[in-house]
């Protein structure tokens, strides 16, 4: 799914919200300033990270990790301060290059 | 048929306020307002009006109580002066920013310190940017007639904002003149009824206000506002207008006072304009080009109105009833001085504060005014373009 932010004459005024539910569509991912990096070589599956992390952005599939959602993740570090494998680590969203795949993915 | 009175400037309001017969009014007691929604009150009490009245612990809840109503859908007004005012402060931009079309009367009463409960404009001049639209009243006539035009004026979709409407704290709220009042059901037909835009009541289209916006769309939000403002100036003029067919009374957005050929001109808000007027009456007679410019509205800023006015006059005094302290000068001066940058021969222009507190502004100050306007074309130049007018050495 893509995020198009609206111009000005085309919001409702006053910041009014017509629909319900639409908490989700909230791109809290960019406030994100360091990215988590998953190491799937390393990761045991504890899930200490899934248990910690404040946004629960730690997808997990048949009680394994199989990823990190960058559209809600806010980059706070819980997750690599937690794992004890160092499987996760931060690095600094000015120095990624891939794409932010999990965006376009969501919702579907 | 128009009925005539004889009452106090607050009475005139509230006779407004009972023809409007608003859904919701919620407010507290401040001199020199209290004598509007105590009479009001009345009303209330004597089933007069369908009105429901919370009275309220402070003006922030009273504001509060204004924004919770309006965003049910309400038509709703208060009235507060000066301290009062000030108390509001956070709420108004709540107000402005959700596009709630409240109606407030102001009274204007100095900010404390020094404790004062005499008229000078810091009040409302201090919520010049909290984005109500400001309409200033020279006399009880004009606080009767633009309380009721504010109503339209606030719930015109492309407007959708809060007005502030205000009147010179006792001179014009405690002082006894005759005024107009129109018919019960001509009010109630010109403002019609209200329909809101949005209301929290309604079950059957669920809408949420007052969310969290950051940085990515509360620009957009307060970018959506000032267009919101800007439009109110071509509103007001059409409401006003539409309002001259029942009252007869023509109030334009700046009322231009001998101003066509004029030398000399004054710009006035409120009460202060008509001592000015019977100045330019008495130096007219003595053959003097003086003219008068009293703006109706504040904001949004008559900008264009006032260069047209203006571009001809040789030298122009703005008289502003409160101070911008640190400033080039007082409120109306700064927006004033501004609007004539646009010009390639600009006039030459003074500043000067007068009526803090309530200090009396007299036939005698007016002429010294217009004397130094005089002087200051002979000469050129402006020596002090900001001075203290009424004030002791």
């Amino acid at each position: 799914m893509k995020i198009v932010k609206k111009g000005w004459k085309e919001i409702p005024i006053g910041g009014v919200i017509l629909e319900a539910g639409n908490a989700s569509e909230y791109n809290t991912g960019d406030w994100r300033s360091q990215r988590p990096i998953w190491d799937e070589e390393k990761c045991i599956h504890c899930l200490l990270c899934y248990v910690y992390c404040p946004d629960s952005s730690i997808e997990v599939e048949d009680k394994k990790m199989i990823g990190i959602n960058y559209f809600y993740c806010k980059g706070c570090g819980i997750c690599a301060e937690v794992c004890p494998k160092q499987a996760i680590e931060l690095i600094p969203e000015t120095k990624t290059s891939e794409p932010e795949t999990k965006i376009s993915e969501r919702g579907e | 048929m128009a009925k005539k009175h004889v009452e106090v400037g607050t009475t005139a309001v509230a006779m407004a306020m009972r023809q409007i017969n608003p859904d919701v009014l919620a407010a507290y007691p401040i001199t020199p307002q209290t004598a509007i929604v105590q009479t009001f009150s009345q009303y209330v009490a004597d089933g007069k009006v369908d009105t429901e009245f919370i009275t309220v612990e402070s003006e922030h809840s009273a504001m509060s109580s204004c924004v919770g109503a309006a965003a049910a859908g309400a038509r709703v007004m208060t009235a507060t002066g000066s301290a009062g005012l000030a108390l509001m402060w956070e709420i108004l931009s709540v107000a402005s920013g959700l596009r709630l079309p409240i109606t407030m009367v102001n009274v204007n009463r100095a900010l404390s310190a020094p404790i004062n409960i005499h008229c000078d404009h810091s009040d409302s001049m201090g919520a010049r940017d909290s984005g109500w639209i400001q309409i200033y009243s020279e006399n009880s006539q004009e606080a009767y007639d633009n309380v009721i035009q504010a109503i339209r004026i606030a719930e015109v979709e492309e407007v959708r904002l809060p007005v502030m409407v205000m009147l010179d704290g006792f001179i014009i709220s405690h002082g006894i003149e005759e005024f107009e009042t129109l018919e019960d059901d001509e009010v109630r037909n010109f403002i019609g009824e209200y329909k809101p835009k949005y209301s929290l009541l309604n079950v059957n289209e669920p809408i949420s206000h007052g969310p969290l916006q950051l940085f990515d769309y509360y620009f957009e939000t307060k970018r959506q506002q000032a267009d919101a403002i800007y439009k109110a100036r071509s509103v007001i003029e059409k409401v006003s207008s539409q309002y001259e067919k029942l009252s007869g009374r023509n109030q334009p957005i700046i009322e231009k006072y001998f101003t066509d050929d004029a030398e000399y001109i004054i710009v006035v808000l409120s009460s202060t304009a008509g001592t000015a007027k019977s100045v330019v009456n008495e130096l007219r007679k003595k053959g003097l080009k003086v003219g008068l410019i009293k703006p109706r509205i504040f904001r949004p800023f008559p900008y264009y109105e006032i260069i047209e006015t203006l571009k001809n006059t040789k030298a122009i005094a703005v008289l502003d009833r409160s101070n911008s302290f640190g400033a080039q000068g007082g409120p109306l001066y700064i927006e004033i001085r501004s609007a004539l940058y646009e010009l390639t021969q600009k006039p030459l222009i003074k500043n000067y504060i007068y009526g803090l507190g309530g200090r009396d502004i007299s036939l005698k100050n007016i002429r010294s005014v217009y004397s130094d306007l005089e002087k200051i074309v002979k000469t050129g130049r402006v020596e002090k373009p900001v001075s203290y007018l009424g004030v002791r050495k």
